[in-house]
């Protein structure tokens, strides 16, 4: 065999080797790489009260409550099951009902305090008119 | 196997071919940005949810783009040059590897300053953030391998193979959005079902990309070119010495 090919065997073979070494690791390393928990993850298997994790999903409709001193509550839903969140601060921009939110608290007595509140943005980008379009031809799946 | 390319491995031939090309490459950058920028900035319209924010995306995507893209060059010049030792392909993969960690932070920096008023953060630790750091980093310790040793042979074959190694590292960052929950959107130009992007916002997007790419030609022919000199200037030099 030409040495060429040998050092294009070896390159070949030991790329895959690694891409598998390096997918097994990822695999499971899984639980740490995941930004957050929905909200079923939590109720299947709660995270120990003291300690701090991220909650995500969307802002259920109709839920966003807004009290005195910048504290608001809404409840974050995954389609089935549905948390209710406590927080006190400046929300960002996208901020909204069924809308992605992450946010970044513990859990006390089945409430979510949070002190961080981040917006998820979707990979959908539009007009406003087209958006005003689709709404109105009622076929808007998004967000609103 | 590698007939048509190892013509243009001799530099002579390469120089003369890039000789043609590079003033196109210099024009064409200059004429889509030039129109891609006037369509990003003026033309295309505000977004439903992020109003004009959304005009950061027209930098933000093309360099995270030429980012995946310049490590794929660097990865495959790495990977001839370690196989069938082609001292051009070391060459093109080492004068990419600025070009590329350049694209890497300005997508690492648009998307910073995009995060801020849309996410309500800076940074994140989610996994498409860190994955593109990771390549910063790689790109970084790639140009600092090459250097680091007296011999230039070597210095090129280990960094060659850092850049393949860390290859496993694009499909990551690409597939990073589908494998595991993350804080940044998922793809919306290149995904199964047709983008999610409305046409008046993807033609920006695509001027832009095309002039970043024609950026990074010219760029890349230039850089390469004075390499080449640089090199024919040091034989000359060792030349005369010697006689």
């Amino acid at each position: 065999m030409k040495r060429k090919y040998k050092r294009l065997y070896f390159v070949a073979i030991g790329l895959v080797l690694l891409g598998l070494a390096t997918g097994l690791i990822l695999n499971a390393l899984e639980e740490n790489i995941v930004l957050f928990l929905s909200p079923s993850q939590v109720v299947e298997t709660p995270p120990p009260s003291s300690k701090k994790f991220r909650l995500g999903g969307v802002v259920e409709r109709g839920s966003i409550i807004k009290g005195e001193n910048a504290q608001v509550e809404f409840r974050v839903s995954d389609g089935t099951t549905s948390i209710l969140v406590i927080y006190k601060g400046i929300l960002p921009d996208l901020f909204r009902e069924k809308q992605g939110v992450v946010a970044d608290g513990k859990m006390v007595d089945r409430i979510f305090q949070a002190d961080e509140i981040l917006a998820k943005h979707d990979e959908n980008y539009m007009p406003p008119e087209v958006a005003e379009t689709i709404k109105k031809m009622g076929q808007w799946k998004g967000q609103e | 196997m590698n007939v048509w390319f190892s013509k243009f491995a001799n530099p002579n031939r390469f120089l003369k071919v890039s000789s043609v090309i590079e003033p196109w490459a210099t024009r064409f950058t200059f004429a889509l940005f030039g129109v891609g920028l006037c369509f990003s900035l003026f033309i295309s319209p505000p977004d439903y949810q992020q109003g004009e924010t959304v005009r950061i995306m027209y930098v933000h995507v093309p360099s995270a783009w030429m980012a995946l893209f310049c490590y794929t060059v660097m990865a495959i010049c790495s990977g001839s040059y370690l196989i069938w030792k082609h001292p051009l392909a070391s060459i093109i993969g080492k004068e990419t590897a600025p070009i590329g960690a350049c694209f890497t932070f300005l997508a690492l920096a648009t998307g910073s300053l995009w995060g801020q008023p849309m996410w309500g953060t800076w940074w994140v630790w989610d996994a498409r953030l860190t994955s593109m750091l990771v390549l910063l980093f790689l790109y970084l310790g790639y140009i600092a391998l090459q250097e680091a040793f007296d011999d230039r042979v070597r210095g090129s074959r280990a960094a060659a193979v850092i850049a393949l190694v860390g290859f496993l590292n694009v499909p990551i960052i690409k597939f990073s959005v589908d494998w595991w929950n993350t804080l940044h959107q998922p793809a919306s130009v290149f995904k199964m079902d047709g983008p999610s992007i409305h046409s008046s916002m993807l033609t920006p997007l695509f001027l832009m990309a095309l002039a970043f790419k024609a950026y990074y030609i010219w760029l890349l022919l230039v850089r390469v070119r004075s390499e080449l000199v640089a090199g024919k200037v040091t034989r000359w030099k060792q030349r005369k010495v010697a006689d």
